[in-house]
């Protein structure tokens, strides 16, 4: 694995009125790796992310793709995947169209037919059955509409893909699939993944990486074998799921 | 002392809330600025503007029918009660379509479109915001802009004046079925007195009022939804504003279209 680092981030800082929720967050993830970042609800996991792909604006610091700042982000975007939290399938469109839906946009888009082949073709790598392309979002099941979303961010075989807590709400078992799914896609295609989540299975599961944010800032980052001995409280507090700790419970 | 403290509230309150409009109404401005340049550039989304199309204006053709229908019906007998109290019966036919043309018809449509389709807009859009689909289209390559709110607004504005067209038509046919079977008016003499009477200008500034309110109503529905807070009541919230903006603004654009259309 290369130390090229792909998204670079410093100082980054937002807030939302008097609400700081990223008070300067310095954090790099090499080319080909997977970062997992932890935290607490509220401490500005996913504004990170909507930071890094410009749907939110930082107050202050800098994003950097391959060393410089983003100045074409239709270019990042076009080999950029994400898994959304609830899936965010599009309800008005079966699931071949959602998972193709990239491919049909724009002049090189691909006919009706090749899209749906293709679409076939990525849910079956997410283990679902052709016929499920011809439903609707709202015809399956949470797991099921967790896969499709893992289909259309891997449709165009982007080379980086950002998973937004995706074991949430899924049972144990479908969790361990989808972490497992995760790992292999990611490794496949060589992809640099951010992934955010609260749920340890999956971070041991699919990070290279660990980053903890806390209080708006990264309390710690480390390779994910090094986060049993972090000797950090808060880390510890958080991996164990302890009630006491120096994270407040009520926030 | 007391009572300059609450004088200075008070006016610090009024300029608050007037601080807060202005900047509403900056917010608008610059998404339908925003929306109308989308209109004009590439990528477009034809299958998007005609699915629209046919949402906004063929599946609001029975509420508009309906509404303008029993309206042309409502006010051939209010003419006609009004007109015998200075023995003008007769220009029942003509005034029916001069008030239909000219307002009823533009009007009605436009708030009846305002609580079907501005409130259906709002809704799926907003619903689309808190499940993160517009996020999803964003990361996807597509803007939200183009593909979600310019064909709204385009589609909206295209049928509005169509709607109000056939619209016009069965408020005419309403004011001439009560005339006829009711009034007692000879048919071929309403028909004759409704053409007679009606000019082109009167039809068009019908149709240019119908175009106005399609778009406010779209870009209402579009604005709310793209604003809509978090959860049901958000997305509620968000149609509710859709529907009671739209309908505001298509009272208030309505008498300063006769202004300038028909002045005094």
């Amino acid at each position: 694995m290369s130390t090229d680092p792909k998204i670079t981030l410093k100082g980054v800082q937002k807030a939302f009125g008097s609400n700081h929720v990223l008070r300067g967050i310095d954090l790099s993830v090499d080319k080909g790796s997977s970062l997992v970042v932890i935290g607490g609800s509220g401490t500005g996991k996913s504004v990170l992310l909507k930071c890094i792909l410009g749907i939110i604006q930082p107050d202050a610091g800098e994003i950097l793709i391959d060393g410089a700042t983003l100045k074409n982000r239709e270019e990042f975007l076009s080999h950029f995947g994400m898994l959304f939290q609830g899936g965010a399938l599009f309800d008005s469109l079966p699931v071949w169209h959602n998972v193709a839906f990239r491919l049909r946009q724009g002049k090189a888009k691909l006919s009706k037919a090749d899209a749906q082949e293709l679409a076939i073709e990525k849910l079956r790598r997410v283990g679902l059955k052709p016929e499920v392309a011809f439903q609707f979002p709202a015809e399956l099941s949470g797991g099921m509409q967790k896969r499709v979303g893992l289909a259309r961010a891997i449709a165009s075989e982007p080379s980086v893909i950002f998973f937004d807590e995706p074991t949430t709400g899924l049972d144990p078992i479908m969790a361990g699939v989808i972490n497992e799914l995760i790992r292999e896609i990611v490794v496949d295609l060589g992809a640099t993944a951010i992934t955010i989540t609260h749920d340890m299975s999956s971070v041991r599961a699919i990070a290279d990486h660990v980053a903890m944010l806390h209080a708006g800032k990264v309390r710690w980052h480390g390779k994910v074998g090094d986060i049993d001995d972090s000797g950090d409280a808060y880390v510890d507090q958080f991996i164990n799921g302890r009630a006491e700790g120096p994270i407040e419970s009520v926030r | 002392m007391l009572a300059i403290n609450y004088f200075t509230e008070v006016l610090a309150s009024i300029g608050r809330s007037t601080m807060a409009m202005l900047a509403a109404i900056g917010r608008l401005a610059v998404f339908a600025a925003s929306a109308i340049s989308h209109m004009l550039r590439a990528p477009f989304y034809p299958r998007e503007l005609l699915a629209q199309l046919l949402k906004i204006g063929y599946f609001s053709l029975p509420v508009v029918g309906l509404t303008t229908l029993f309206t042309g019906g409502a006010l051939a007998l209010q003419i006609y009660a009004g007109g015998a109290r200075f023995n003008a019966e007769s220009v029942v036919p003509s005034i029916v379509a001069i008030g239909m043309v000219r307002e009823l018809g533009p009007v009605l449509a436009g708030l009846m479109v305002a609580g079907r389709v501005g409130a259906s807009i709002a809704a799926e859009i907003g619903t689309m915001k808190v499940t993160e689909q517009i996020d999803a289209l964003t990361t996807l390559s597509t803007n939200p802009m183009k593909y979600l709110v310019a064909p709204r607004i385009l589609a909206a504005t295209i049928a509005m004046p169509l709607l109000v067209l056939i619209g016009n038509v069965i408020g005419i046919l309403g004011g001439f079925l009560v005339g006829t079977l009711r009034l007692d008016f000879n048919a071929a003499a309403y028909i004759n007195n409704t053409v007679d009477f009606l000019e082109a200008g009167d039809v068009a500034s019908g149709l240019i009022k119908a175009a106005v309110f399609g778009f406010i109503v779209a870009l209402m529905g579009t604005y709310s939804g793209f604003h809509s807070g978090r959860g049901a009541q958000g997305v509620g919230q968000a149609t509710t504003n859709a529907v009671v903006a739209a309908s505001v603004l298509i009272l208030a654009s309505n008498y300063l279209l006769t202004e300038l259309l028909f002045p005094a």
